[in-house]
This record gives C-alpha cells, sequence and structure tokens, in this order.
C-alpha cells in the first residue's frame, strides 16, 4: 500500500515544524500544503472539524491532529528510522513530561507575549525565560535533551529558536546572556538537514509578528 | 512489595482518581499517601519539583508526573493485564487527542472559567456554560454509536473522562446550573451509569455527599473572598 502523506501546516508555526522536522529525520517523504488561516481550506475543516487549526497530518486519507500526537504517531509508524521516543517506560515518561511542560509553560508564555504589551508583556517575557532557564537546567551537560542523539523533546523545543531573533528584538534583550547553553543547543540542533529547513528565516518571522500585533490592534 | 509503588494524591482530584483507577485495573498493589495541598509533603516536592502538583507517581523510587503522562507509563510498564490504549498506532493518536481534549477543552479552556466565574451569573457565565455545552457534545459525538470511548472495553479515554464528567455533576448541584444534564446528553449519561455500575471504577470514587459538602464548602470561601475583594 502506498503511503500517501500529506501535512496541513503553516510555514511559520512552531507546531507544524514539529512535524516536519520528525518526519525529515525519518527521511519520509509527504507533500506540504500551506494554509492560510484567515481563509482555511474544505480540507482542513473537513479533517480537523474540532480545532480547525494545523498541523494536521493526512496519512492515507486519515487525519492526525496535535502536533505532539503527530510526531509521536510518526515515531511509532516509522519506527525503526531515527527513534524520537527512548525505547524504556521510564525515560520516555520522562520525555513526554518535559514535552509536556514544553507546551503548557514554554509555548504558552511565548504566545502570550506577542497579545500583550507593557508591564504585563514584560512580566511575560520574564516568565518565559523563566521556563527556558528550567529546560536548560533539565538539559544539564547532555548535547541533546535525547541525550546523544535529537530526540522528542528537542524536535518539541527546537521550532521555538525560529522566533528567538523576534523576543530579542521586542524586548531588547538578548538570550545568550540568560540562557547560554540552551541557545548552544538550538544552534547544534539546527546543524540537522531537519531543522534548519524546516526553521523559517528568522526576520521573516519577526516581520509576521510586527504584522500580527498590527492587526490585532496592539501596536 | 507494596512499597514499590506509591500514589501521591488528593481524594477529591479527579486527576488523583485516574491513577487510582489505572493501577487497580493493572491489578497493581500500591501505597497511598493523601497529600495536604496546603502544607504539601517534601516527597511531593522533591518528586515533583516543577509543578508541585499532585497526582504523582513514584515507581521504585522513580518519579513520574502529569495524569496522562503517567497512564501512559502504568500502561507500557505493565502491558499485559488490562491495556488502556490500543496497539493500532492510528487508535492510538486518536485516543491521545481525545484525553488531551478533556483536558485542554473540556477542563482548562472551559470549566475553570465557569468554576472561577462561582459568583457571576451574568453574561460571562453564559457564555462560559454555552462553550463548555459545545465541547461536551463533540465528547458525546465521539462516543455515539460505541459501547465505550475505547470500543468494546473501557480503556484510556473512558478513564481521562469519566472522573472529571462525574466531577462535573458534582459541581452542577453545588452550583445549581445546568452543565451537564440526561436530556442535553443522554450517550455520555448511559455510559457514565455504565461505568457507576462497575465495582473497580466505582470503588474509585469519593463518597458523594462529602464531595458536594467539599465542593460547597469551596464555593462559600470563593464567595467571601470575592465579596471581601470588591468591599476593599
Amino acid at each position: 500500500m502506498a503511503n500517501e502523506l500529506i501535512l496541513l501546516d503553516t510555514w511559520v508555526s512552531p507546531f507544524g515544524m514539529r512535524v516536519r522536522i520528525a518526519l525529515r529525520e525519518k527521511g519520509i517523504k509527504f507533500e506540504y500544503k500551506e494554509e492560510d488561516l484567515t481563509n482555511k481550506s474544505d480540507l482542513l475543516l473537513k479533517m480537523n472539524p474540532i480545532h480547525k487549526k494545523i498541523p494536521v497530518l493526512i496519512h492515507n486519507g486519515k487525519p492526525v491532529r496535535e502536533s505532539g500526537i503527530i510526531v509521536q504517531y510518526v515515531d511509532e509508524v516509522w519506527h525503526d528510522k531515527a527513534p524520537l521516543l527512548p525505547s524504556e517506560p521510564y525515560p520516555r515518561a520522562q520525555a513526554r513530561f518535559w514535552a509536556d511542560f514544553v507546551d503548557k509553560k514554554v509555548f504558552d508564555a511565548g504566545r502570550k507575549v506577542w497579545v500583550t504589551k507593557g508591564e504585563e508583556q514584560k512580566s511575560l517575557m520574564e516568565e518565559f525565560i523563566g521556563h527556558l532557564k528550567t529546560l536548560e537546567a533539565e538539559l544539564g551537560d547532555e548535547p541533546y535533551f535525547g541525550g546523544e542523539k535529537m530526540g522528542y523533546v528537542d524536535v518539541t523545543m527546537v521550532p521555538i529558536y525560529s522566533w528567538f531573533h523576534a523576543y530579542e528584538v521586542s524586548g531588547n534583550f538578548s538570550f545568550e546572556s540568560h540562557c547560554p547553553k540552551l541557545v548552544a543547543w538550538a544552534k547544534r540542533c539546527m546543524q540537522h538537514d531537519s531543522v534548519s529547513k524546516a526553521l523559517p528565516d528568522p526576520e521573516k518571522v519577526y516581520e509576521y509578528v510586527l504584522q500580527l500585533r498590527k492587526r490585532l490592534g496592539i501596536e | 512489595m507494596a512499597k514499590e509503588i506509591k500514589l501521591l494524591g488528593t481524594w477529591a482530584s479527579p486527576f488523583s482518581h485516574r491513577i487510582e483507577l489505572a493501577l487497580k485495573l493493572k491489578g497493581l498493589q500500591f501505597h497511598y499517601l493523601e497529600e495536604d495541598l496546603s502544607n504539601k509533603s517534601q516527597l511531593l516536592l522533591q518528586s515533583n519539583p516543577v509543578h508541585r502538583k499532585i497526582p504523582v507517581l513514584i515507581h521504585n523510587g522513580n518519579p513520574i508526573s502529569e495524569s496522562l503522562v503517567i497512564m501512559e507509563y502504568i500502561d507500557e510498564t505493565w502491558q499485559h493485564q488490562n491495556p488502556l490504549l490500543p496497539k493500532d498506532p492510528y487508535a492510538r493518536a486518536v485516543a491521545r487527542f481525545w484525553a488531551k481534549f478533556i483536558d485542554e477543552k473540556v477542563i482548562n479552556d472551559v470549566l475553570w472559567t465557569a468554576f472561577k466565574a462561582y459568583n457571576d451569573k451574568g453574561k460571562e457565565q453564559e457564555d462560559a456554560i454555552e462553550e463548555f455545552s459545545q465541547q461536551l457534545k463533540f465528547l458525546e459525538g465521539e462516543l455515539k454509536g460505541k459501547e465505550y470511548f475505547g470500543g468494546e472495553r473501557f480503556g484510556f479515554v473512558d478513564i481521562a473522562a469519566f472522573f472529571i464528567l462525574q466531577f462535573l455533576t458534582v459541581l452542577q448541584e453545588v452550583k445549581e446550573a445546568e452543565l451537564m444534564t440526561e436530556e442535553k446528553y443522554p450517550v455520555l449519561f448511559e455510559w457514565m451509569e455504565k461505568l457507576q455500575g462497575n465495582e473497580v471504577v466505582a470503588g474509585c470514587l469519593p463518597p458523594r455527599e462529602k464531595h458536594v459538602a467539599y465542593v460547597r464548602a469551596r464555593r462559600a470561601a470563593a464567595e467571601e473572598a470575592a465579596s471581601k475583594t470588591k468591599a476593599a
């Protein structure tokens, strides 16, 4: 049976990037479809009627939704190529815990920064950096969260690196001064084709953020 | 043997009950430790320094946090008895989707909003309840035509959903608001009755009256705090 894979996504979405990285790490071919979220395609609405969000991975006509769930699905179906989750239950639980932390704390605070301003934004930026420091402590001296190789947590977290420049310019600070090890880790990940191909140009992300804030009437 | 598995939980937490049930379904002996959340134990703070929340499972000294992460750990470690997740990767992805839906949409986005709007009987609460009812309809749609969310046997999603929805009926009684009625959600109600009739599942529920009294007391405390803030 031919493996038909279609990924509904947007170039700037860190959630979509996770899926692209996972697929490319495993050398899996897929068709990429850029969605216009202001004018969602019939296909997206049909494949994700509940959330109407990207990314959605359509595998032989069946939709898989939610980036973390998609990455786990890809890891299970193509388990023999570049495994992302560890094989033992306890390290797997740890990986899932930290991926959940990335979603609930890091990405959530990071997202809120863009829809606020003034003191509120400043405090959210501080919260965001706080979470990055927690992650940095977890990384320790390992090259990757996955140990010697990139794993589930690396794939979950690294997309936000493409947004770092936007945060730095907006907040007038540098991540390097707060969490140098994490920045080093991100650059290490960027040496992988799967990552450098998935992450967009940080300048373009910054332009996108400015447009977004204009559209929302914040700036 | 019992010392090998410890569960840090609280008697009223639906998240705690998920783990209790998962462990019982696997036929596991465990040591349950009731936490006082106003005075967290050293063990809890050491075992979950990041979130400092229950439930926490400690297996052979190794702590695991976040109820859905713990459930997957239990399922993977004790694979052979009563599997919670299906074997097929696609079916697993669907189960994970619905468990996440319950935690994010039913609980976080909406229930806490309605819960917080304890005293605002106004538009904010109405909107929250409307949004909430949409999410419940989605959930019911997923269950329709099936014995359980897990199919023939109950599994991961059933466990994730049951205690939350049970808690809703308690909240409904306390708030005297229509959050979840049989008329609106007949499929969900039938499923809940089925699970309530299961001895192992029912054994993980807190005593009803105690639970209602507890939520009522919390509501009264919240009302008092809110009125003090308004007065100040």
